[in-house]
């Protein structure tokens, strides 16, 4: 990538704000997610109790973790129906949302992740990936054959996505501390190494996001200049090329791989505003003209 | 050219795959082994009321903490990665803090899962863990002193710990009242050893497991089996006869010798 996205911000006159919308909407919905756990603890006003993996709003509303109670199953546990209810609004949510929107709009985990990928690019810091990018199925796959083998929740036990927001929610600090550990892992040793390669986390949301109902369209896909600050960008550039580049091949503009999360930094870099978040079944091009093809699924 | 190509492609292919395989193989494997060390519970950490068998608990327990915000005393704790029990889930000490015996039962009622057993109702019929009086050789009711302690602070006092009076032989003249767990009744909600006067605690809370002994299922004790059928099973039973010179008689409980 010879042009930097430096350079394309001092070119463009979209200002700061608009450069970085979606990423601030993001971070402010990851601190006010937390700011709402933390008012009880804090402030003694008790809007959430309980964390990610399973929590209780305002005393009426239970949310459960769907990863969670699934390895539970494995284990051999039956649900209860505050668990069943938690989990199945979770997933009607999640499928409507976009699986990965726990990855970039909820997940603590992220901020340190964006922050080393950011530092990566501030610094050149150049390696390649150690790991496959499936490598996040088959460790999601050991999750549950672990939880059958053992009969408990063997993955909860080092899960450093859980470690971590437990660890923030209750002031567990060594396992809030994974964060760092996973902060310098991606900057020095993988790139992009956890949560584009190895969490079983994100991999399960990802299954759950097969049907995601928002999702980002390279509607206006004719401007490209191939500037390529959008792969420069993405956590999980391989998303993008075929919505982006398929108007030849008659591919939708919707970017419909299950591992895109949703994060918007596309939107953000995009000085052609190539990018927007619509449905998944509008194909429509910024043109109008609907594609004739319906692509395939 | 095509052939080798396909070739390249599909060895490509299978040395990443079987890269991948392996590598998170031995990981599986070390998370096993890793799991195994994780069901060691350390004796001196209690789960809460209605808590299922280690095991089971460690596959219902979600680890979202709801119990530990239901604790109206904040007595409860998620263990952190580097604690002994297993990572996330709620135990306490009960040296530090006991459990206060809350009649409703807060910290169960708050539990989604069933990790905490919703059966439970009443908290007499807890059963955290099982009190001991461990050391007879520091317990100043067994030193022949009325401390008594731990058996005034039980919830379930004269129930739960009787103080049983035994002839002091240090003196020779006094009785010791040694407390006496009675397992039927003790939730081991460890109050006894949170309020233990002594600088490391004579009486200790311990997982029923290593506190009870087990008789065998083939043990028939004779009092019993004779009580519940109402005559000895084995034989009547024979009046014991003394061989004893004539005009002499002997009454074992009580008289002893009695001359005509």
């Amino acid at each position: 990538m010879q042009i930097t996205s430096q350079q394309h911000l001092f070119a463009s006159k979209r200002s700061w704000i608009q450069h970085h919308k979606w990423l601030l909407l993001r971070r402010i919905s990851q601190l006010s997610i937390f700011c709402l756990f933390m008012s009880g603890p804090w402030f003694d006003l008790w809007i959430i109790k309980g964390n990610l993996s399973s929590s209780l709003t305002l005393d009426t509303l239970p949310l459960s973790d769907p990863f969670i109670v699934t390895q539970s199953l494995f284990a051999g546990q039956l649900l209860t129906s505050v668990t069943l209810t938690g989990a199945l609004i979770v997933t009607l949510f999640y499928i409507f949302a976009g699986g990965r929107v726990y990855c970039s709009w909820l997940c603590p985990v992220n901020i340190a992740t964006d922050a080393s990928s950011w530092l990566r690019k501030k610094f050149r810091i150049k390696s390649s990936s150690l790991f496959a990018r499936n490598t996040r199925y088959w460790l999601l796959f050991t999750a549950f054959v672990m939880a059958m083998i053992t009969g408990t929740l063997s993955w909860e036990l080092i899960n450093p996505v859980t470690l971590v927001q437990r660890g923030l929610i209750s002031g567990l600090w060594i396992s809030a501390a994974i964060m760092f550990a996973i902060f310098l892992f991606d900057l020095f040793i993988s790139r992009n190494a956890w949560c584009g390669h190895l969490c079983p986390v994100g991999a399960f949301y990802s299954l759950l996001g097969r049907l995601g109902f928002i999702r980002v369209s390279a509607h206006n896909r004719a401007n490209c200049n191939d500037c390529m600050d959008c792969f420069a960008v993405c956590p999980e550039e391989q998303v993008i090329k075929p919505a982006l580049r398929g108007t030849d091949q008659l591919i939708s503009p919707v970017i419909l791989d299950i591992n895109c999360t949703n994060c918007g930094r596309c939107i953000d870099v995009c000085n052609k505003s190539v990018f927007k978040f619509t449905h998944r079944f509008n194909h429509n091009t910024y043109v109008n003209k609907p594609l004739n093809q319906e692509p395939s699924q | 050219m095509v052939s080798l190509q396909i070739n390249t492609t599909r060895r490509r292919f299978l040395t990443e795959t079987a890269r991948t395989v392996c590598g998170v193989s031995l990981f599986g494997l070390g998370l096993g082994f890793y799991t195994q060390k994780a069901f060691s519970l350390p004796p001196t950490s209690l789960r809460p009321p209605g808590a299922l068998s280690e095991k089971e608990f460690q596959a219902a327990c979600i680890r979202c903490g709801l119990c530990v915000r239901g604790c109206p005393y904040d007595i409860l704790k998620l263990a952190d990665i580097i604690d002994q029990a297993a990572t996330g889930t709620p135990y306490f000490n009960a040296r530090h803090a006991p459990c206060e015996m809350c009649e409703d039962i807060p910290c169960l009622l708050a539990c989604p899962t069933n990790a905490l057993n919703k059966s439970l109702t009443t908290i007499d019929d807890a059963r955290m863990g099982l009190a001991v009086l461990i050391d007879h050789e520091t317990c100043l009711n067994y030193l022949g002193l009325r401390c008594d302690v731990c058996h005034r602070v039980c919830p379930l006092i004269n129930e739960a710990i009787t103080l049983e009076p035994q002839h002091n032989v240090r003196s020779g003249k006094h009785a010791s009242f040694i407390p006496v767990v009675h397992s039927d009744k003790c939730t081991g909600c460890g109050k006894c050893e949170h309020s233990c006067v002594l600088e490391t605690a004579a009486i200790k809370v311990l997982p029923a497991h290593l506190a009870k002994g087990e008789i065998g299922h083939h043990y028939r004790l004779g009092w019993q089996e004779k009580a519940k059928a109402g005559e000895s099973l084995v034989s009547p039973d024979a009046s014991h006869e003394y061989n004893l010179p004539e005009g002499l008689k002997y009454e074992h409980s009580g008289k002893g010798l009695i001359k005509n």
